[in-house]
């Protein structure tokens, strides 16, 4: 057993440990200690691979710790102070931020390991031609580079949009129609414009002329309306594959050139990274693209799904770099990023491709708003800390209003308040697309202090919401709208909702009439046993808390 | 093809791990899930290591600038993402 071996088991101690910090995610009791397995699994995972033989690959001399000493301290020193100053609300921003970083990173690693894999004196170090298994080991690193830069842009510049949008400095609101225009004629230009790049490189024979011609097709068929004849949707599908397919062709072709390879010694033509960095362009662009449009309530389904690719950006490069640490860890993370996605989606019941490139919006046939709002009640504090005297059952629904508004902390004290004066029994629902992320409503309460065994799933407290004396809903408007299950022509019809309209008495807490992120109004407000209290969150749950106090 | 082979299959079975594993976490967890898996994630750094950390001749000063380049965004997920889900899933362990 030589070195590189021991390095290996070290990484699979590493792998198993990441699985197992997964494992114990499941349970708040466990979940600390599941994260800090992790943490030792990279710790474990780092230390090996200093120690790996790796290293000596182009020189005894051993290891360049400046580079190293320099990468890890800046990161580290960036790392623990963003983790620890971020404030509880903006924790969608971070993660979408460290998801492009997880991009970014895989990316220049594929880069790195392919520019020295094809350095010319890496060749001429290893005499003779290439043996077979070589041949195959240098296809799939191209391969696996490809992918990786993909992947890895699409997550980074996706990123940093969603980043922008979720800390509102990328306000700008295109028309989607333009962005997807833009995808489109600027992917067909992509498409040609690397066939035509193929053949001006290897010269017109009847392979690169197939390629070409394929490339002109694939645009055709994917600019086609589609509706124009059936099958048209599964043959673009297939245009869309073959398109990557001859993306993968033109910049592994461009990297490497097949008498390159088996005339080892020869000064290589091989220098040219321009394709990459083409290919990484294009696939920013992409990511751009693909989150421009996206905003506000269908933000947790991108940060989901960002955070999916970030996973499988990493195990590409795993590919790149043969290393199985970072294909498992990469695997498991992709895997965690589609599920959520998934969870995401069925929660709002839209599809992953309606989220991507639809419009939300009003259909015609949307109640007007006044109409609608005719027999609203508004209420106030005092009237509130009045009923809630009579109130044995109170539940609270969160939305991302009450993110904007900080009022997490005040609607903690609110409930233990109640709790101690008249004995209610409080409990928190929270859909899973409240927030701006997968769980954003359960971080804040948590960090209010709000014992975990009080926050209830959506589907737990439909059944028992009918029991309710009081319903409070705090900055959420769209998952507690009954159009959802009773208008099937609605932009939300169909999507799981908080039953809130079935409790006794539901107050909701607003500034406004304003509708939420699907535009249509809300019936609930007008409803007989609904009441508007017109306010901040924050403010709203302050007076309360004074009115009981007085009372 | 051999190598490439083994390494699908790993990747594959631990695609199907990960499933498994992951459906049990409860929504309330779902953003430390995130967090917590972003760090993971940052494993890339393994590779940051060997790309910034190789010297010699031979070796292309290129790579060794994009490997650190790359080892500073990776210690930032790793560090930074390890520390944020230890610093909410205290919270939640709490009372």
């Amino acid at each position: 057993m030589d070195a590189q071996h021991l390095v290996n088991l070290a990484y699979l101690v590493a792998a198993v440990l990441f699985i197992f910090d997964l494992k114990w995610m499941a349970h708040p009791r466990t979940a600390v200690r599941g994260n800090r397995a992790g943490a030792l699994g990279m710790l474990i995972a780092v230390i090996a691979t200093l120690c790996s033989p790796a290293f000596q690959e182009y020189s005894t001399a051993g290891i360049g710790w400046t580079y190293i000493l320099i990468g890890l301290g800046v990161g580290a020193a960036i790392g623990a102070f963003a983790a620890l100053r971020i404030k509880m609300t903006s924790m969608p921003e971070l993660v979408g931020l460290f998801n492009g970083f997880g991009g970014a990173a895989s990316i220049l690693v594929a880069a790195a390991a392919i520019m020295a894999a094809v350095s010319s004196d890496y060749f001429t170090l290893r005499q003779g031609p290439l043996a077979a298994d070589d041949e195959a080991r240098i296809l799939q690193m191209q391969i696996a580079t490809v992918v990786t830069a993909l992947i890895g842009s699409v997550t980074l510049f996706g990123s940093f949009v969603a980043f922008g949008k979720l800390a509102e400095f990328l306000a700008v609101k295109w028309k989607l129609h333009t962005w997807q225009k833009l995808v489109k004629y600027g992917f067909m230009a992509a498409v040609i414009g690397g066939g035509v790049a193929y053949v001006a490189t290897f010269g017109f024979g009847l392979y690169t002329a197939v390629v070409l011609v394929s490339a002109v097709l694939m645009c055709v068929v994917l600019n086609a309306k589609s509706d124009s004849f059936p099958g048209l949707k599964a043959l673009k599908m297939v245009s869309l594959l073959g398109s990557l397919l001859l993306c993968v062709i033109v910049v592994l072709h461009a990297d490497m050139r097949e008498d390159v390879l088996v005339t080892i010694g020869k000064p290589p033509l091989i220098q040219d990274f321009s394709a990459f960095w083409a290919l990484v362009a294009v696939a920013g662009l992409l990511g751009v693209c693909l989150t421009f449009s996206i905003g506000g309530a269908d933000m947790p389904v991108v940060i989901a799904l960002l955070n999916s690719y970030s996973g499988l950006a990493a195990a590409a490069t795993g590919f790149v770099i043969n290393n199985n640490v970072l294909i498992i860890s990469g695997a498991l993370v992709g895997a965690s990023g589609i599920i959520l996605t998934n969870i995401m989606c069925k929660a709002m019941n839209r599809s992953l491709a309606n989220v991507m490139f639809a419009k939300l919006g009003p259909t015609s046939d949307t109640p007007d708003a006044e109409e609608v709002y005719k027999n609203v009640k508004v209420t106030s504090a005092d009237e509130i800390a009045m009923m809630l005297e009579t109130c044995e059952r109170v539940v609270i629904v969160p939305g991302y209003g009450m993110a904007v508004a900080q009022a997490q902390h005040a609607v903690r004290d609110f409930a233990s308040l109640i709790h101690e004066k008249y004995g209610c029994e409080v409990e928190y629902s929270v859909h899973p697309v409240a927030g701006r992320m997968p769980g954003h409503m359960n971080v804040l309460l948590a960090e209010a202090n709000v014992p975990y065994e009080q926050l209830k799933e959506m589907d737990e407290t439909n059944g028992t919401i009918e029991q309710a004396d009081m319903v409070l809903v705090v900055g959420a408007n769209d998952v507690v709208n009954p159009v959802a299950r009773t208008d099937p022509t609605s932009a939300i019809a169909g999507m799981p909702i908080i039953d809130v309209d079935r409790a006794r008495t539901v107050v909701v807490i607003k500034r406004s009439l304003s509708p939420g992120f699907a535009g249509i109004p809300n019936p609930l407000f007008a409803m007989d046993n609904a009441l508007m209290f017109f306010n901040d969150g924050k403010d709203a749950f302050v007076q309360i808390i004074e009115a009981i106090k007085e009372s | 093809m051999e190598v490439l082979i083994m390494l699908l299959t790993i990747f594959v079975l631990a695609i199907l791990v990960g499933f498994e594993v992951i459906t049990k976490v409860p929504p309330t967890l779902h953003t430390p899930l995130m967090s917590g898996s972003n760090a993971i994630s940052g494993i890339a750094i393994v590779g940051a290591l060997l790309a910034a950390g190789t010297i010699g001749p031979a070796y292309p000063t290129a790579a060794k600038v994009l490997g650190t380049i790359a080892l500073v965004f990776a210690t930032v997920n790793v560090v930074g993402g390890f520390l944020v889900t230890d610093r909410m899933l205290r919270m939640f362990r709490k009372r």
